[in-house]
């Protein structure tokens, strides 16, 4: 720490002797929503701002709903919190960073997405397959990267307010102002709450949490064009409180009772982080970075009659130099991690603190012939106190065969440690029995996860009947050595213990998008999933997961006026195959029904400065027949709040307004 | 740790010491004829081949090429006699009418 501060300080004075010279020319094209690029050597889709408006979008874990890489699970009967998956795994095996920082990862993994408000974001890159070496060791499936408002760039007054029928209101304000010259700052400040009681399906739960949410963050960024001196600087504080169990729970009288089954949830958290970038003045390719966060998490929470606490305090330092070898044709980008975390955490009353510490070392080269091939070759190696010594390789290559086409190949090793009760939260809220059923290994007993994962995609775009369109197909596979096993087949009990034998997530996606006629967007897509574990009791399809899926978008926008008035309409709609079950005694068949699912949204925008919408979720008012399995008894062995396979929620309503001063 | 800052040091002591004698990265912004996407491809491809150079960027609006490179290795002049082999006409090296009949239709730009 003390070298790298001298390693600035005298960098410092270097760059005194450079002269004013370096003159940018930027070119920024008309861009659309979802982007994929023909050049990249990732298999990387890019969601702009716009995106998110087109559905109700209270926060991350929802913003992905009108687009088909992610899937968004149904938020469980007793959190509300809405699971996302890629490739066919749940979000422990993505890496997901907020402006290339580790975000959602350790105590907040449950929860994390809702922590991010949809309207802070500005862009969203999701990356298929293993990823860059640069962030981490940890992603497994995909990273998926949040891109928040920069000061620089933000207008200076944004208020959205939003209500729905489910009684949940948000309103969300942005304030920017330029200090001077130099710094820019933003004010983001959003609140939520839902306030009323619902229970559509009569079973005596909540369908959803009362709740609040508290989250501000204010963020400094400094640019300097003259010297290549860039800086962010953040610091967040987010309250959110969480009520829910059966309707007449009153967390006063009844709180760790058998009067009524209830539980709350309240999650504090604290984040500071800060960027130092410099670009070289008269080599533009050349870079360094320093970005460190820090971050408290404190959850206090119980289920019925048990009780879940979590603190995690978190430090996490990268430092990056990138570069160039010869000419731009060969580039690298080399650095260092150090990341730290300090778990308290009593699980029943059993105190599981541990302290987790690691560094490490990547270097990632990067070959492009600027014409139609590419090559990313990363590797790092980290010494971790529970996971050891180890190396990760990943490789990622890219080649155009003809015009508008692109062929991509991955492969790669991610390597983690399985916080099985904080990322298997919704599995408090039951009867079951938590077993772990090896001791040797050191994290809760188990042994690391380590899985390899190997893909490719192709991607053609070309005009059909004169309109826009792309055509693509990937294929992934996720091969573990080792994995922690959430073995549910076992009747009212939860097991975890090490692999033995196979476990894999085969994916394929087959995408068609077009533009029908002009303003008309039609997006559709296929998905196949066979994701298979050996569990103690047999071979199983991962449970509440379909192994069939379609997908299809529409948008029409109409034609802009000249004060910007304009109508958007978007419609959403996916069908589900059978999804294997949890063993739930009985209470449930061993598969799903199928069923579909459709949201929809109008947006009408007044000018350039004031739009309403309005949208349905959940339009064909499907319901899960028996959302809480043994409600009739919430002490008895068979109840269960997480064998949720479709909305437990039916048709919902919501209206909001943006209004923005520019 | 130590060791990688102290190399990196070194590193940003070579790059200053270096810009006493011959810059070793000199920018330099010439014209370049061409036309499209294609061209920008070839001419930048043409640029970088020559050892020395370590960027070169091509605009379509202003038929501008800013080039960075090494002047201990090589000069701007054989930078552009490379990219008038590859059919194109730099301000100061005009392409031969053989090699300009060799572009694609669409690169064949108007000469000056």
């Amino acid at each position: 720490m003390k070298n790298i501060l001298l390693f600035f300080v005298v960098f410092l004075a270097f760059k005194g002797y450079s002269q004013d010279t370096l003159q940018t020319v930027k070119v920024e094209a008309k861009r659309g929503k979802i982007q994929k690029s023909l050049i990249k050597a990732t298999n990387t889709t890019v969601l702009s701002s716009k995106e998110l408006l087109k559905a109700a979008c209270c926060n991350l874990a929802e913003s992905f709903e009108t687009n088909p890489t992610i899937d968004v699970n149904f938020s469980d009967a007793l959190t509300g919190t809405k699971q996302i998956k890629m490739l066919g795994l749940t979000s422990p095996y993505l890496l997901i960073a907020e402006e290339n920082i580790p975000s959602v990862r350790g105590a907040s993994q449950a929860y994390g997405l809702s922590f991010t408000p949809g309207t802070w974001v500005e862009s969203i890159q999701i990356t298929k397959g293993a990823g860059s070496v640069v962030n981490g060791y940890e992603s497994i499936s995909g990273q998926i990267n949040t891109e928040l408002l920069k000061p620089v760039k933000e207008i200076p007054f944004f208020l959205n307010v939003y209500g729905s029928t489910d009684s949940r209101f948000e309103v969300n304000t942005h304030l920017t102002q330029k200090v001077d010259s130099l710094w820019s700052t933003s004010l983001l400040v959003h609140g939520n709450m839902r306030v009323a009681k619902n229970d559509m399906n009569n079973d005596g739960f909540l369908d959803n949490p009362l709740g609040n949410q508290i989250n501000v963050m204010n963020r400094w960024q400094y640019s300097n064009p003259n010297t290549g001196w860039v800086s962010f600087l953040n610091a967040r504080f987010m309250n959110d409180e969480k009520q829910t169990g059966q309707i007449d729970f009153d967390p006063k009288k009844d709180k760790l009772t058998t009067n009524y089954w209830g539980s709350e949830i309240n999650t504090q958290r604290f984040d500071f982080s800060s960027k130092l970038g410099y670009v070289w003045k008269d080599m533009p390719y050349q870079s360094i970075g320093f970005q460190n966060a820090y971050t408290i998490h404190n959850q206090n929470s119980y289920f019925g009659l048990r009780t879940y606490d979590i603190k995690q305090k978190s430090f996490y330092s990268n430092l990056i130099f990138n570069s160039i070898i010869d000419n731009t044709l060969n580039k690298f980008a080399t650095g260092l991690n150090f990341t730290s975390d300090e778990y308290q955490e009593f699980v029943f009353g059993n105190d599981l603190s541990r302290k987790d510490n690691s560094v490490g070392a990547f270097l990632e080269y990067t070959y492009d012939n600027t014409d139609n091939f590419s090559v990313i070759l990363g590797g790092r190696a980290d010494y971790h106190n529970r996971l050891g010594f180890f190396v990760t390789p990943r490789l990622h290559a890219r080649y155009n065969p003809w015009k508008d086409a692109v062929l991509r190949f991955s492969a790669g090793r991610g390597k983690r440690s399985a916080n099985i009760f904080a990322e298997n939260q919704h599995l408090f809220g039951s009867s079951r029995t938590f077993n772990i059923l090896d001791n040797s290994g050191k994290i809760y007993g188990l042994n690391p996860e380590i899985a390899w994962n190997y893909g490719f995609g192709f991607l053609q775009k070309f005009e059909w009947l004169g309109m826009k369109s792309d055509a693509s197909l990937d294929f992934y596979r996720t091969d573990f050595q080792n994995q922690a096993v959430v073995d549910l087949f076992q009747t009212n009990q939860v097991n975890f213990y090490n692999l033995k034998g196979k476990s894999y997530a085969n994916s394929l996606q087959v995408e068609f998008n077009t533009e029908i006629i002009k303003h008309l967007n039609f997006r559709s897509a296929y998905k196949f999933y066979d994701i298979k574990t050996d569990y103690n009791s047999g071979s199983f399809q991962r449970p509440l997961q379909a192994k069939h899926r379609f997908f299809t978008n529409l948008e029409f926008e109409t034609h802009i006026k000249d004060k910007g008035q304009q109508w958007k309409f978007d419609y959403t709609l996916n069908w589900f195959g059978q999804q294997q079950l949890p063993n739930t005694n009985n209470q449930l068949p061993d598969f799903s029904p199928t069923f579909i699912v459709m949201n929809s949204q109008v947006t009408r925008t007044f000018s350039s400065v004031f739009e309403m919408y309005l949208g349905v979720e959940n339009l064909g008012n499907y319901k899960q027949n028996r959302a809480i399995v043994g409600y009739e008894n919430p002490f008895g062995t068979n109840f269960d709040t997480s064998a949720i396979y479709a909305p437990v929620f039916g048709q919902m309503f919501y209206a909001g307004l943006r209004f923005k001063v520019k | 740790m130590k060791n990688i800052i102290l190399m990196m040091l070194l590193m940003v002591g070579f790059t200053s010491l270096a810009q006493d004698k011959k810059n070793k990265n000199a920018k330099y912004n010439i014209e370049v004829n061409g036309n499209c996407e294609m061209c920008k491809k070839r001419i930048e491809k043409a640029a970088i081949s020559v050892s020395g150079v370590k960027s070169a960027t091509w605009h379509m609006e202003d038929h501008v090429l800013h080039l960075i490179v090494n002047e201990e290795k090589c000069d701007v002049k054989s930078v552009e006699n490379a990219i008038a082999k590859a059919g194109h006409d730099t301000k100061n090296v005009k392409a031969t009418k053989e090699d300009y009949d060799k572009l694609h239709g669409c690169c064949q730009y108007e000469r000056k």
